[in-house]
């Protein structure tokens, strides 16, 4: 794998790479996080598209792009290297990663299934995330109503940090099981 | 790390590498990403001015860094470096950019040196070579410095960044809207705690005036233009940060004014012959800063990591 090889010229689609797309994206699709393992980079929505090119001689070649969570994210070199690995196991020789940094990564790309994992592992799923126009205001009240405890239902639950053990986790401890949980912040 | 044959760490780097999750290669972190330089701009004013975003992430970041272990409670502790490592993301994307840009910003290695540019700037330039502000790099003092100084340079990262959104250039313009949403939530945590050190005990008051004192002379120095900012603003690239002196005299005013703190009047800190951090002036600290930071990386000019 060499992330710095740059497309060749007059790659082009061709017959048979439709089903290899098909196929590549399904391996690529199953490759966790490697830091909630939980979860998918699909479901977390950290894989932005997986597609199946030739090159100018004709060498199939799987391209995966995938965004950073956060901009200092230090999994996104395990992320990478999962999915090459896993694509190489599955008989796919050549594969690129692109790292795509625009859009940024939000919490409203987390599926339906990502968010119930996320539950059922004991982590309290985001919210929508902000949408603003215009310069961010200040808060120096809480950054979000106090979220149920994912373990217990309760609503009395209170902020201990902003920032936990990920770049994207907030810690929070439930006063009724008395329970400490991690939330997915909304970004 | 290895960089001398027949080292014992070369069976990890070697080989089959399918094994380790990491240890495939170094990573671009640009990559597949559009890095050509917008038209009408020129690559080396484009790469000085990601310098100097880049160096405030940095510097910054080894400062928060060095908290490590040492905050008042394990929460803050991490807090701390989870700000640090947000600011050496930003860092790493800036420095590959400025290199991408202009390839002669890049220090010579000796030739094979697997170093890549983003750390081959961070590790192996001196100090007159970065850009970044003053109040990045003076030395760490109490758990009031910190505060203050998160909430100094995220205040004005912040204002920066989000108009930095817009621009021309397609990285500094990712980099930018990713950023705001990790600088806001820094400079909240500084907000909530810099009101909470001014209402809180005699002596978190106290410390927290002194901080404020301290480093207030260095503050003016973030929203003061260097020329580069200028005709990068003009050409739609970069950010004149003297057009963002109202909107953060406004979120300064506004913690001030919930934490019963009066506004400093302390003058800003004098550069040499008006020249500051951002043209490569530096204070005492800085070396030190440097020193420690680059010490081993220089000591291995050919390692891999």
């Amino acid at each position: 794998m060499n992330a710095r090889h740059h497309p060749a010229a007059g790659r082009a689609r061709e017959p048979g790479t439709a089903d290899a797309g098909r196929r590549a994206a399904e391996v690529a699709g199953q490759v966790r996080d490697p830091e909630m393992p939980m979860l998918t980079l699909a479901d977390l929505g950290v894989l932005r598209g997986v597609e199946v090119t030739r090159d100018a001689g004709g060498a199939e070649v799987v391209i995966a792009s995938i965004t950073p969570t956060y901009t200092g994210c230090p999994a996104m070199a395990t992320m990478r290297d999962d999915l090459v690995h896993r694509l190489n196991d599955a008989g796919f020789d050549r594969v690129e990663v692109r790292i795509v940094l625009d859009p940024p990564w939000s919490t409203d790309w987390i599926s339906e299934r990502g968010r119930a994992a996320l539950r059922a592992a004991g982590l309290s799923a985001p919210g929508p995330a902000p949408r603003r126009a215009g310069p961010v205001p200040l808060t120096l009240g809480p950054a979000r109503p106090a979220p149920p405890c994912p373990r217990c239902g309760s609503a009395a639950t209170r902020l201990t940090s902003e920032f936990g053990a990920t770049a994207c986790k907030a810690l929070y401890r439930c006063t009724g099981c008395l329970e400490p949980f991690e939330h997915v912040k909304e970004i | 790390m290895s960089d001398e044959p027949g080292s014992i760490f070369d069976g990890l780097l070697g080989g089959d590498s399918s094994q380790w999750a990491f240890g495939t290669d170094f990573e671009d972190p640009l990559a597949g990403v559009d890095a050509t330089t917008p038209d009408g701009v020129d690559p080396a004013e484009l790469a000085a001015y990601c310098l100097m975003l880049g160096d405030d992430a940095l510097i910054m970041s080894q400062r928060l860094s060095e908290w490590c272990s040492r905050a008042p409670d394990l929460e803050e502790d991490i807090a701390l470096a989870n700000m640090a490592l947000d600011l050496l993301g930003q860092a790493r994307l800036l420095l590959a950019r400025a290199a991408a840009a202009d390839p002669g910003v890049v220090p010579a290695l000796p030739e094979g040196s697997p170093v890549p540019p983003e750390d081959a700037l961070a590790f192996f330039r001196d100090d007159r070579d970065f850009r970044n502000v003053r109040l990045a790099e003076v030395a760490n003092g109490d758990f009031a410095h910190v505060v203050v100084r998160l909430l100094l340079f995220s205040t004005a990262r912040l204002a920066l960044l989000e108009r930095l959104r817009a621009s021309r250039d397609h990285v500094l313009a990712a980099v930018a809207a990713k950023g705001v949403k990790e600088v806001a939530y820094h400079r909240d945590w500084a907000g909530r705690w810099f009101r909470t050190l001014a209402l809180g005990t005699e002596e978190s008051h106290r410390r927290l005036l002194a901080a404020l004192d301290t480093l207030w002379p260095l503050q003016a120095e973030l929203v003061a233009p260097h020329p580069l900012e200028r005709s990068l603003d003009r050409a739609g690239v970069g950010v004149d940060p003297a057009s963002l002196r109202e909107e953060v005299d406004a979120v300064l005013d506004q913690v001030f004014a919930v934490s019963g703190v009066t506004r400093p009047e302390r003058g800003p800190l004098a550069g040499v012959g008006g020249r500051t951090g951002r043209d490569g002036v530096h204070t005492e600290a800085f070396s030190r800063l440097l020193a420690e930071m680059q010490v081993v990386a220089r000591a291995h000019p050919s390692g891999r990591w």
